[in-house]
């Protein structure tokens, strides 16, 4: 090699082959050295608000300062959400895998003293099992994480999402180059297909099958052909796809390249809510680092095949997560959605055919083409292959992101990953598919979590949001809760949709207030019906869902709002009282002092009583009562 | 051509055409509201809908955009229909208490009352989008648009003031369903330069 084209090698970092990107991996894991201790200080979003960065730079200053032998400082690394929201911010010493939660700044000198210093476990940050009270030292034996399945969460909480090497040394890009060299794209396809991967988005439609039909629409209109990231997640309480986009990037970008190698398209769009900055960031940096070594852009790995993305964000309308009202905001228009007679794969973005799939989707499927069909189909259950990503929130002592096989059963999420309702307690309930999904009582804990048991139970599987609900929650107050939201983010484009989703939450403040009549309820249902026909999306479609399950599964509760004006879970406003036990008040004006209205009356040590006239039950007092003598009727 | 059933009946298309073309190209009745043929269809306000039928499967689809297709059946009054429009109507009858033509579409489907409580007592509008589409397929000036999102939704031009834009031309007026146009127009096109014909009641 002359030396002009030796120095021009050396400017240009881009891998010109798969042998390439192999000998940059080999070279990655060689620099790494086992036995050195590394630090993961979680940088998700609920470690972010809790101090994990504080954290982090104190750790720095903490080893700087301990004097530590140059071989053992160990590296600090901020990684992607753990899932473990409810315990952060959580820290991971490796390679021993030690796990310790809450971790606050102050935390720092002992775990550097204790554990570096002297390799030791801090007992007092180590996660203790709520039922059997013992410490565990390892992150792979907390029950959180020993229960899980983890396919497309396996870098996340392991590399740094801002740097590629980190990816790379894990095996990241290795799926593209098997495509590009070693593969048609028709055999992509074909894998995609045979792996019975379904869209991780809502509906799970099968996505072999989808790209499968936008390759019979391309033979027809011809290219261009595009390929997008649906990142709008917008349910209220998930966070899968924000946890994917944020702390592993480059999976998302592997599978859309995939996709786009599969069908031959050029150009790819991430749709990505502006709500999303941390991920809209982490993208751009993985673009970046992506281009810079050839691995997006022209003449990718030098295979000839050339494709790139960008980022457009969504400015925070719901709607915006449905297929054709996305395409008309990339578009530069309305997010509004469109009639869908013709499917999106032949006319979709421009009119041009058009695959979309959502970022857990897109995740899955560097892993299928990697590890192959066969293995992915292994997974999960029949119909429902693989893993799915579930944001676990509510009445639940382990709120957070967990990853499990399709098909395991609902209580198990919730009971032994979730650890259950905290006060020990069945839940009553569990919200799953988001606001258009359905309500699932107790009776139903052994529903395999699939596609078709949810769809069959009168619920979906939606994008994976799980609200975990107790005795104390109110089925009504929950209807009124998802109504009130989707009446807030309907586009008002049909009118089923715009006015049915108001007029149904003004029946159900009704029942909140005790009013209407065994004769609504019959109503509401056949108004229910009349959205779910004749709304043009499938916001306004599935809107009446969580009306109807609760309806199905809670009618009674229902009832007793309307007939006996009661509200059993004592939180409809209109028809509950607060009083005092005055067998169990123990007179320590706690209540009196933390009421807002000043209407609890009481001499110390003697019992109180609360003035209903003047009660506008919010239900402080009841949860500043330390002997639950505060009742709820 | 196309050969397929309305009602029972046989009827035959254009490749291409709608179900809704097709129906009145054969006389048969189906009510809409935000459908005109100068403009293209956009399926707002869901009134046209139809079941069709396809061996054992059916679904609800809007007669204005659904693709005709061979072999297929296509009720207009099924119980499925009735109960959308029904409701459809009823809502209108609350949403826009203003608009005698409403009023008195509801009545030929049997919708005298409403059970909701109107939002605005005037309102005529029922945000079909027609005026919207008009002004910018036909007219080419795009003065109006659909403002905000929801039931906060309006029709109205930039900042809800008198536009440039507008030409003055009366095409929305012409193409309102609902009649709430004629009381709209002069705050887009700002002084009224010529007086409309009087409303006829």
């Amino acid at each position: 090699m002359s030396k002009a084209k030796a120095e021009a090698k050396a400017q240009d970092a881009r891998l010109a082959s798969a042998a390439d990107l192999e000998a940059l991996r080999q070279r990655l894991i060689q620099d790494q050295d086992p036995d050195r201790p590394e630090i993961i200080v979680c940088h998700g979003t609920g470690c972010l608000a809790n101090g994990s960065p504080e954290v982090a730079e104190a750790l720095k200053k903490a080893i700087k300062a301990s004097g530590l032998d140059a071989k053992v400082v160990p590296g600090i690394k901020a990684t992607g959400c753990h899932g473990f929201c409810s315990r952060g911010p959580l820290v991971v010493v490796r390679p021993q895998g030690l796990f310790y939660q809450r971790v606050q700044a102050s935390d720092v000198d002992e775990i550097v003293q204790t554990t570096l210093v002297e390799g030791q476990a801090v007992e007092r940050l180590l996660y203790k099992d709520p039922v059997s009270k013992e410490a565990i030292t390892l992150e792979q034996d907390i029950p959180f994480y020993k229960h899980q399945k983890r396919v497309v969460l396996r870098n996340i909480g392991k590399v740094d999402p801002t740097d590629i090497n980190d990816t790379i040394a894990r095996g990241g890009y290795l799926a593209l180059a098997k495509a590009l060299f070693a593969m048609t794209p028709e055999q992509v396809v074909a894998e995609v297909e045979k792996s019975g991967l379904r869209g991780r988005g809502g509906a799970g439609f099968p996505t072999g099958r989808k790209w499968k039909s936008a390759l019979a629409a391309i033979k027809k209109k011809g290219r261009p052909v595009y390929v997008v990231v649906n990142g709008d997640e917008g349910d209220p309480g998930a966070f899968m796809d924000r946890t994917i986009m944020e702390g592993d990037p480059h999976a998302v970008l592997e599978g859309l390249i995939l996709g786009a190698y599969a069908l031959g398209a050029h150009q790819g769009f991430l749709y990505v809510r502006a709500e999303y900055p941390v991920a809209i960031k982490h993208l751009t940096i993985a673009m970046e680092q992506a281009r810079a070594l050839g691995l997006l852009g022209e003449n990718i790995l030098g295979s000839g095949f050339s494709f790139d993305v960008q980022v457009n964000r969504g400015a925070g309308a719901f709607v915006c997560g449905e297929s054709t009202a996305l395409f008309t905001s990339i578009e530069g228009r309305a997010g509004e959605p469109k009639p869908k007679y013709v499917r999106s794969v032949e006319e979709g973005l421009w009119g041009r055919p058009t695959v979309l799939n959502n970022v857990e989707t897109w995740a899955n499927v560097p892993q299928i083409i990697e590890n192959g069909s066969e293995w992915f189909a292994g997974l999960g259950a029949p119909n429902s292959t693989g893993t799915k990503v579930f944001s676990l929130v509510g009445k639940v002592n382990n709120v957070g992101l967990v990853e499990v096989p399709m098909g395991i059963p609902l209580k198990e999420i919730v009971e032994t990953l979730g650890g259950g309702v905290p006060g020990g307690e069945p839940f009553k309930a569990v919200q799953t598919g988001g606001p258009s999904g359905g309500c699932l009582p107790y009776s139903l804990k052994d529903t395999p979590v699939d596609f078709d048991s949810l769809t069959k139970a009168g619920s979906m599987m939606g994008s994976g949001g799980m609200i975990v609900m107790d005795r104390r929650d109110c089925v009504v107050d929950i209807a009124r809760y998802f109504l009130r939201f989707l009446e807030e983010e309907s586009c008002g484009k049909c009118i089923p949709c715009r006015l049915g989703i108001q007029r149904m939450r003004e029946m159900c403040d009704g029942f909140s207030r005790g009013e209407g009549s065994e004769a609504d309820i019959a109503e509401l249902k056949s108004l229910a019906r009349a959205i779910q026909d004749g709304s043009l999306c499938a916001l306004g479609g599935s809107s009446p869902n969580p009306v109807l399950t609760t309806l199905q599964y809670f009618e009674d509760e229902y009832l007793a709002h309307i007939r006996d004006h009661k509200c059993p879970a004592g939180v409809c406003k209109a028809l509950i009282t607060y009083s005092i036990d005055r067998d169990k008040c123990t007179g320590c004006m706690a209540c009196a002092r933390a009421c807002p209205q000043k209407c609890i009356s009481g001499q110390k040590k003697k019992p109180h009583a609360i003035d209903a006239a003047r009660c506008i039950r919010c239900g402080i007092c009841m949860e500043s009562c330390k002997f639950q003598a505060v009742q709820v009727q | 051509m196309v050969s397929f059933k309305i009602n029972g009946q046989a009827v035959q298309a254009e490749p291409g055409w709608t179900v809704l073309e097709t129906a009145r190209h054969h006389g048969i009745h189906i009510p809409t509201l935000c459908y005109h043929e100068a403009v293209e269809a956009s399926g707002a306000c869901r009134l046209c809908v139809v079941e069709v039928k396809q061996g054992d499967w059916s679904k609800i689809v809007i007669s204005c955009m659904y693709p005709v297709a061979e072999g297929i059946e296509i009720l207009t009054e099924s119980e499925r229909v009735k109960n959308v429009r029904r409701w459809i109507l009823e809502m209108l009858l609350a949403e826009c208490p203003g608009s005698k033509d409403i009023r008195e579409l509801a009545a030929q489907y049997g919708v005298n009352s409403t059970r909701f409580t109107p939002h605005h007592p005037d309102e005529q509008c029922i945000l079909c989008g027609l005026c919207v589409r008009v002004c910018k397929e036909v007219v080419g000036v795009n003065a109006i648009s659909t403002v905000g999102r929801g039931v906060h939704k309006k029709i109205g031009s930039p900042y809800m003031e008198p536009s440039e834009a507008c030409v003055a031309c009366g095409s929305c007026v012409t193409v309102c369903p609902t009649g709430a146009m004629r009381a709209r127009i002069d705050a887009v096109r700002g002084e009224p330069k010529v007086q409309l014909a009087p409303q006829a009641k």
